[in-house]
């Protein structure tokens, strides 16, 4: 940007063609970044072929890897590239059963009436192998479901061993988490997980639910099993007696047989509201126990005194991460107008600095959307944001020609009354809105069906706490966001579910409370 | 969130061309400095020479950015580099390390430095007047600097572990942004910490904010704390993905280092020549 010209500051003095480090004073309209390739890095992708993926897999029922009863298997794919990974083993309703029975003899022979402390070594002996096999799990990870390696890496794996850390902690204590009560085990649990962080999910739901003496029949995503599957194998090499944890993968019909079993005594799920709302129906008068983790809409709320840099990567960390297939996705941003150009700006600069790519690339930031459907659905609502009159903004990366891509972007221009404004997207998708005052971010932010959660940011300590305590959701992060620890409870609000994962209350959904 | 964010720029994995790219181009940024009590024209002789070539001519590597040296040294190093030489002589002044001097003294180290020669001068504000809040005063000496150090650059030394917090650190940014420094820099080397990414982070946002607000590119100089090689290339991932390519350049990112230049040099000969060599066969600076 060699240039003569002279800029005008608003003062209205005539500043100098070149400021005094011999660099020509850039016009107003010209401030820009460039984000260009003076200096790209090169590949650095994680070694992947030293894992091998067998070319089948197996249900895994009573300790054992048996083959489906109606003798079907259905592909896997890597999102990245399309190609098939292995084929997974199609459960249904007479597995389920085998693995329920199994489930059941296992709670009333050995695991039930296994002091906590034993429980509590085998806990630990899975959290420890998970840690040893930490780097096959992650590049396994994000083979199956296009995560970044980075994120399964730094986030899904190390998160998951906590999670089993952290319960193999309480499996000796749980008589002292409940005051005046005495915690008993409610029997087998049914659980159902999705397919955004496969192998963090079923951490959330098995390591709770054996902490406190149950036992478990558990169904993947049918695009993600894979890992589960090696979960599986760790184990058996933990030794874990058969039957304590089942793996049942398959449809949503092999789901609805998992929950429709008479003998099942709680229904984790962990999913889209839809399907909630109809696995409640399901368990009405049965006496089983139900917790629904579901939907967000999440407000990430930007006042003018937040430090806005700090913001703006709360802002990306938030509806970027995991390309956006998080439930607690800060996907409504809501900017107090003042500084809306500022962070307009900032944001359009910063999600050209995202790469997007092979997700086994140690650089790589956005990996592949999960799967073709959720791809279209992606499409289709920005599509509408559009048709609505909202202002599209995306990075200017180049999209591999192969597999299931989406790069990231946010819609300007975007009001409460838009489809985008109100809809989970599930993607690499902001919707950018703004407001004037405190009360008014508050409205907006509560002004939704969902309730999971929602960020604050601002450097005002005394207007973190006003804020949160208004807001209705089960997580609220201020400056900061999409942070998790297995002591922390995580749940929703309104047709974001109910019940609580992680912490004592994660505890207590899986106890009957004497 | 500043943390964080610092931290993800060091977790880029940096390989092979991007690697030997990225290491060329972090010594041809680099501020050889000798800041010394026993300091001598012998000493900065060794200095000078390092810097017009600081390894053989065949693995291309370009000449440091500059000497840095104390005021009394200045005449010697241009005498080493001579007239139009490519590396730049730097001189820190203005009461360097502490600032605690008249600003009599300090107007009158820093042209005699430009007398002797120096294309540039690294100041350091008056911490102690900052954390006074006299910010008029810090602003008024950086200007009066300024003035007479032209027309030789000025980098102006913030002194961030002394200042501690981070938004001491950007305020002090600003402020010297405002007042004419042409470049920020974190520290004089004699104050730990000295540089770390997640304040040089800080510094590279003002610096931003500020092109934004007046359309003047200013240059970012950590200084002390980088030791290898790794490290360079974090910072120079954090200029590249927080201001872009056009801050790609000596003449707006420089490193503040002694040390570091030798084991840059031992990983780029690794990479071309694809072993190690052991430490004496780079010289000393």
């Amino acid at each position: 940007m060699k240039t003569k010209v002279t800029a005008r500051k608003t003062t209205g003095r005539l500043l100098p063609a070149k400021s005094s480090n011999g660099h020509p004073i850039v016009p107003l309209r010209e401030r820009r970044l460039n984000f260009g390739n003076k200096w790209d890095y090169a590949p650095a992708p994680e070694e992947s072929k030293n894992y091998i993926i067998a070319p089948r897999h197996d249900l895994f029922i009573n300790g054992q890897f048996v083959k489906p009863h109606s003798g079907k298997y259905f592909p896997s794919i890597n999102p990245a590239t399309e190609d098939q990974l292995t084929e997974i083993a199609l459960g249904d309703k007479a597995d389920v059963d085998k693995a329920v029975k199994a489930a059941r003899r296992a709670y009333d022979k050995v695991w039930g009436k296994m002091p906590g402390r034993e429980r509590g070594k085998y806990l630990y002996r899975i959290a420890r192998i998970i840690q040893e096999k930490m780097r096959e799990l992650a590049v396994l990870e994000s083979m199956d479901g296009g995560k970044p390696i980075k994120e399964t890496r730094d986030v899904d794996l190390p998160l998951v061993a906590a999670h089993f850390f952290y319960h193999g902690g309480w499996a000796d204590k749980l008589n002292y988490a409940f005051p005046g009560r005495t915690p008993r085990p409610l029997g087998v649990a049914g659980q159902i997980i999705p397919w955004n962080f496969p192998l963090l999910m079923a951490a959330w739901k098995i390591a709770p639910a054996i902490c406190c003496g149950n036992t478990v029949v558990i169904k993947p995503s049918k695009t993600t099993s894979l890992t589960l599957l090696r979960l599986a194998q760790i184990f058996q090499e933990a030794e874990l007696p058969e039957g304590v944890v089942n793996v049942i993968t398959g449809v949503g019909e092999t789901g609805t047989a998992i929950v429709q079993h008479p003998d099942v005594n709680k229904i984790a799920f962990t999913g889209s509201t839809d399907v909630g709302k109809q696995l409640a129906q399901m368990v009405v008068g049965t006496g089983k126990r139900i917790t629904l983790e579901l939907g967000g809409k999440a407000a990430n709320i930007i006042f003018e005194d937040a430090p806005i840099d700090q913001a703006i990567e709360g802002i990306i960390a938030g509806i970027y991460f995991n390309m956006g297939h998080v439930c607690c996705a800060g996907s409504r941003l809501l900017v107090q107008e003042g500084i809306f150009p500022t962070v307009v700006r900032k944001l359009r600069d910063r999600i050209q600095t995202l790469r997007l790519g092979n997700p086994l690339d140690k650089n790589t930031d956005i990996g592949a959307i999960n799967n073709k459907p959720q791809l279209e659905k992606i499409r289709e609502l920005v599509q509408s944001g559009v048709d609505e009159g909202a202002e599209v903004v995306q990075s200017h990366c180049p999209l591999p020609a192969r597999g299931y891509w989406y790069p990231p972007t946010f819609l300007t221009g975007v009001t409460a009354s838009h489809r985008v404004a109100q809809e989970e997207i599930f993607g690499p998708v902001l919707s950018v809105m703004t407001f004037r005052t405190p009360e008014e971010a508050v409205e907006r932010a509560n002004n939704t069906p969902y309730g999971l959660s929602a960020g604050v940011w601002t450097d005002k300590g005394s207007k973190i706490f006003k804020i949160v305590s208004q807001l209705r959701a089960g997580v609220v992060w201020a400056n900061t966001y999409n942070k998790f620890d297995p002591t922390s409870p995580f749940g929703g609000y309104k047709e974001s579910g109910f019940g609580r994962e992680g912490g004592l209350q994660g505890l207590a959904a899986y106890c009957r409370l004497d | 969130m500043v943390e964080e964010r610092a931290g993800a720029f060091a977790k880029r994995s940096i390989k092979t061309s991007a690697k030997l790219a990225g290491l060329k181009l972090a010594i041809s940024m680099m501020d050889l400095t000798t800041l010394e009590g026993k300091d001598t024209p012998g000493k900065v002789a060794y200095l000078c020479r390092k810097a017009l070539q600081p390894v053989e001519p065949k693995y291309g590597v370009p000449p440091c950015a500059a000497v840095c040296v104390y005021p009394n040294m200045v005449k010697y190093a241009r005498k080493f580099l001579g007239d139009g030489s490519p590396v730049k002589v730097a001189s820190v002044a203005t009461g360097f390390p502490s600032g605690q001097y008249p600003l009599r003294t300090k107007l009158d180290e820093v042209r005699r430095a430009v007398g002797d020669g120096a294309d540039e001068i690294d100041m350091v504000i008056d911490r102690g007047a900052f954390l006074d809040g006299a910010y008029a005063r810090v602003f008024d000496e950086i200007a009066a600097v300024k003035e007479a150090s032209s027309p030789a650059h000025l980098k102006v030394i913030l002194e961030t572990g002394e200042l501690v917090t981070y938004d001491n650190v950007r305020l002090a940014s600003e402020i010297a942004m405002q007042a004419g420094a042409d470049f920020i820099k974190t520290s004089t080397g004699k104050v730990q910490p000295a540089a770390t990414m997640p304040v040089t982070l800080v510094m590279l946002e003002a610096i931003r904010d500020h092109f934004f607000a007046t359309g003047v590119r200013i240059g970012m100089k950590p200084a002390g704390g980088i030791r290898n090689a790794k490290q360079a290339l974090a910072y120079l991932v954090m200029v590249k993905e927080t201001l872009g390519d056009d801050w790609l350049t000596s003449d707006l990112f420089r490193f503040g280092a002694s040390t570091l230049v030798n084991d840059v040099l031992m990983q780029i000969v690794k990479t071309v020549d694809g072993n190690y060599q052991g430490p004496d066969y780079f010289s000393l600076p």
